[in-house]
């Protein structure tokens, strides 16, 4: 019978992740320290048992209702919030690097930002090419002049972080315009509390509900200064949006209103209210999650219904704050990432605390004949999509796919940059009654008014189907709860 | 509380209580159509006039049986009245409020949903009528229980109630008005009139209360008195308009709302049943139709403007 036994539990020896770094098994059989615990408990669990904790995962995200939304068939569905149980599991020490160059990174940006929007001097200093913001689409003329309360534009930043078989963190991307995923974030915590209690008794976890405080906070630091108790609330372009779940969750959780864009009206005094049953009340500060060009149909785009009309015009007049600014969206562009480490040494002199991957701009000849004569090997994305979209795996690609890449990139060079195709970090993934590597990424979300906060962690995203790369929940990915644990102070 | 909020949670009181009697219609009416002798000429028509759909059923339907009507009525996606689309416009309204909700409330509406969705087709046919039928108005109950139990008793609560207690208003009056209607179309009158009203009585769930309330038997002028006048029976016309009159008052900037309410409960109150006639009956409720519908435009010009 022992070896039936054994056969129900998990086989940390038999768990493989190949050339790719492991999050939590350094090599077959052993456990990374900080993940011992972790390990150790998972296998003196039976089979059924890991089992049924997954089932009674499924069903606290059904009770809780964590969905996020997909459209298809003329219908909105919202499908449960796909999860792992397995967490994810970091040393506190290499996190609180990680969280200053986090930190680093986002002051950098949003002193670039500023300048762009002023005397943009990194420009005369010919650190930054003058073409790039000429071209950018995130670049707004009508943000010029502005200077938002701290000269911070861009107040909540999710930055992507991968990490390259050799063990390196990189810096995949900065996410400046809405980033969306925190709400998910705190949710998998709260799922694995229930799910998973026993492990909490024995490691020291940073606890990560504490977001929503932290950004009401900020939000309320940012506002014109007029009152004790500003009113804050979420513009949300409606249930139609993906991470609706997401915007009603933080709205609740801040106890503030989640507003649509007909509720506010600006009126001949240049103020926002919000129309309420007891009749217009004035807002202070907008955390909005609808796109630049939405905001205002009298300045951007005129037939956007989910804007407010006059929106800009109270913003630039000060009676207003925009979180994040209208136009930081010119800082989340993938060919203005390649210079982030430019800017940091630029603005703070300081060395960048965490690297990029290597980018080669396409608008650079040079450069550009490297991807296309490498396009096997590298990743290809367009400057300015997220969500995955429109970007070519070079390894998993076809040769028709490659093809359409050098026309596209010959056409628009400044529109794509290369990246070399990274081997993705895995970790223990529960997939069909096994427990198999899967590749993952990790979004930490940082918040800047008068200070700087990074959560702890964040939202690691994980693809759910073997040695694919792709994480994001609208094409498969799921996700699991990350963990930075401190067993190291107190024991 | 956002007026757009505001406006979302009394829709969706309004479409609940709409898709709870719109099966307590549909059901009862069967059931008084089998009691009554053959070749009698009350018919099906009257379900499509009395909720406002006549014209909509006629360019859809050349014949007014019961197939089409029953069809018209709770299933056709045409007809913005049908009980699917009364469920469906509870849940879309639902899914915009859900934070002033108890997060279960979604729950329900939603579960109601996929059943009404599933089954519907199963009350085509008589055989599956009554199950369906039973099923969602015990659905729709439950929902307005849980969130009369369950739900802080604040300002978007209030509009649950005007929302359900003005709805509730003005399916009484169109219930009178169908035993209105069916006695001015007949041809002797009198004989039919304990079965018609009886059945009108049923389909508010108001049969017991009534005998309790009259001992004598059924007739016309006691029911149309009880129905419109009672202000302890929760679905007479009174009880509900003193139910949004209370709730106007605890809301903020009430002031214009009072008169349509008091004007239109003062109606209520002058009106002498006993001495009406089929087509005087169908007049006063015409009247109080009217009043209604004031009242629910005043509360959209005030609170959701």
């Amino acid at each position: 019978m022992p070896h039936l036994f054994s056969a129900m539990t998990i086989n940390w020896k038999k768990y493989d992740p190949g050339d790719c770094y492991d999050e939590l098994i350094s090599t077959p059989g052993y456990a990374r320290a900080p993940a011992r615990s972790l390990t150790a408990w998972l296998r003196a669990l039976k089979n059924e048992e890991l089992q049924s904790r997954k089932v009674d995962a499924e069903l606290a995200i059904i009770d809780k209702g964590v969905t996020f939304t997909v459209y298809s068939e003329g219908e909105n569905i919202d499908r449960a919030w796909p999860f792992d149980i397995i967490p994810r599991v970091m040393p506190i020490r290499e996190w609180r690097t990680i969280e200053a160059g986090l930190k680093q990174r986002l002051r950098a940006l949003n002193l670039f930002i500023n300048d762009l929007y002023h005397e943009q001097k990194i420009i005369r200093d010919r650190v930054i090419p003058k073409s790039l913001i000429a071209k950018s689409k995130g670049f707004r003329p009508e943000c010029v002049g502005i200077t938002p309360a701290y000269k911070v534009w861009a107040h909540i930043c999710g930055s992507d972080l991968v990490r390259d078989s050799d063990g390196t963190v990189y810096v995949l991307e900065d996410n400046l315009r809405v980033p969306s995923g925190v709400s998910y974030m705190i949710e998998n915590r709260e799922v694995t509390k229930r799910v998973l209690p026993e492990l909490f008794e024995n490691n020291t976890i940073l606890p990560v509900d504490d977001y929503p405080d932290r950004l009401l906070e900020m939000l309320q630091a940012i506002a014109p200064g007029r009152r004790a108790r500003p009113e804050v609330v979420v513009l949300t372009p409606g249930i139609y949006n993906s991470a609706y779940f997401e915007h009603a969750f933080l709205a609740r959780s801040m106890s503030t209103e989640l507003v649509e864009g007909a509720d506010l009206v600006v009126e001949k005094d240049d103020c926002v209210y919000m129309k309420t049953i007891q009749g217009l009340e004035r807002v202070d500060v907008i955390y909005r999650r609808v796109d630049d060009l939405f905001l205002d149909p009298e300045v951007f785009n005129p037939d956007s219904a989910l804007g407010v009309p006059g929106l800009m015009r109270a913003w630039r007049k000060g009676n207003v704050a925009l979180a994040n600014a209208p136009g930081c969206g010119v800082a989340d562009d993938k060919v203005v990432y390649s210079y982030v480490p430019d800017i940091i040494r630029y603005y703070l002199d300081e060395d960048p605390l965490l690297p990029n991957v290597p980018t080669y701009r396409c608008n650079n000849k040079q450069e550009r004949e490297h991807v296309l004569a490498n396009l096997e090997t590298m990743v290809v994305k367009p400057a300015n999509e997220s969500g995955g979209y429109g970007m070519l795996v070079g390894p998993q690609s076809t040769a028709l796919e490659r093809e359409e890449f050098r026309r596209l990139i010959s056409s628009n060079p400044r529109n794509y940059i290369g990246q070399p195709a990274l081997k993705l970090s895995t970790a223990p993934t529960l997939c069909d009654h096994k427990v198999e590597p899967r590749h993952l990424d990790l979004r930490p979300f940082i918040l800047q008014g008068k200070d700087v906060y990074v959560t702890a962690g964040g939202l690691t995203r994980v693809a759910m189907r073997s040695g694919s790369l792709v994480v994001n929940s609208s094409q498969g990915g799921g996700s699991k709860d990350t963990w930075v644990v401190d067993n190291e102070t107190g024991s | 509380m956002l007026s757009r909020v505001a406006g979302r949670v009394y829709w969706l009181a309004r479409y609940i209580e709409r898709a709870e009697n719109a099966a307590r219609l549909v059901n009862t009416y069967y059931f008084l159509l089998l009691d009554l002798p053959r070749g009698t000429r009350v018919g099906w028509e009257v379900l499509s006039v009395i909720t406002g759909g006549y014209t909509l059923f006629t360019e859809h339907y050349q014949r007014h049986d019961e197939r089409n009507t029953v069809k018209f009525l709770l299933a056709d996606s045409f007809n913005p009245a049908s009980l699917a689309n009364s469920i469906r416009n509870a849940r879309e309204n639902c899914r915009t409020s859900r934070e002033v909700l108890p997060g279960q409330a979604w729950e329900l509406i939603n579960e109601l949903y996929l059943y009404a969705n599933a089954h519907v087709v199963d009350a085509l046919p008589r055989r599956g009528r009554f199950a369906f039928l039973t099923e969602i108005i015990h659905r729709c109950q439950q929902l307005t229980g849980f969130l009369a139990g369950t739900m802080s008793h604040d300002h978007a609560y209030e509009f649950i109630r005007i929302g359900r207690n003005l709805e509730r208003a003005d399916m009484t009056t169109r219930v009178i008005d169908i035993g209105a209607l069916s006695l001015k179309d007949s041809d002797e009158p009198g004989s039919l009139d304990v079965h018609v009203w009886t059945s009108m009585l049923r389909t508010l769930n108001a049969y017991q209360m009534y005998r309790k309330d009259v001992q004598l038997g059924v007739q016309c002028a006691d029911v149309v008195g009880f129905l419109l006048q009672n202000v302890q029976f929760p679905r007479s016309v009174a009880h509900c308009l003193d139910q949004v009159e209370e709730c106007f008052g605890n809301l903020p900037h009430h002031a214009d709302t009072l008169k349509p309410v008091r004007e239109t409960r003062r109606r209520v109150d002058r009106i002498k049943a006993a001495q009406l006639d089929a087509g005087s009956l169908h007049a006063e409720v015409d009247r109080l139709q009217v009043g209604i519908s004031a009242v629910h435009q005043k509360i959209l010009k005030t609170w959701f403007g």
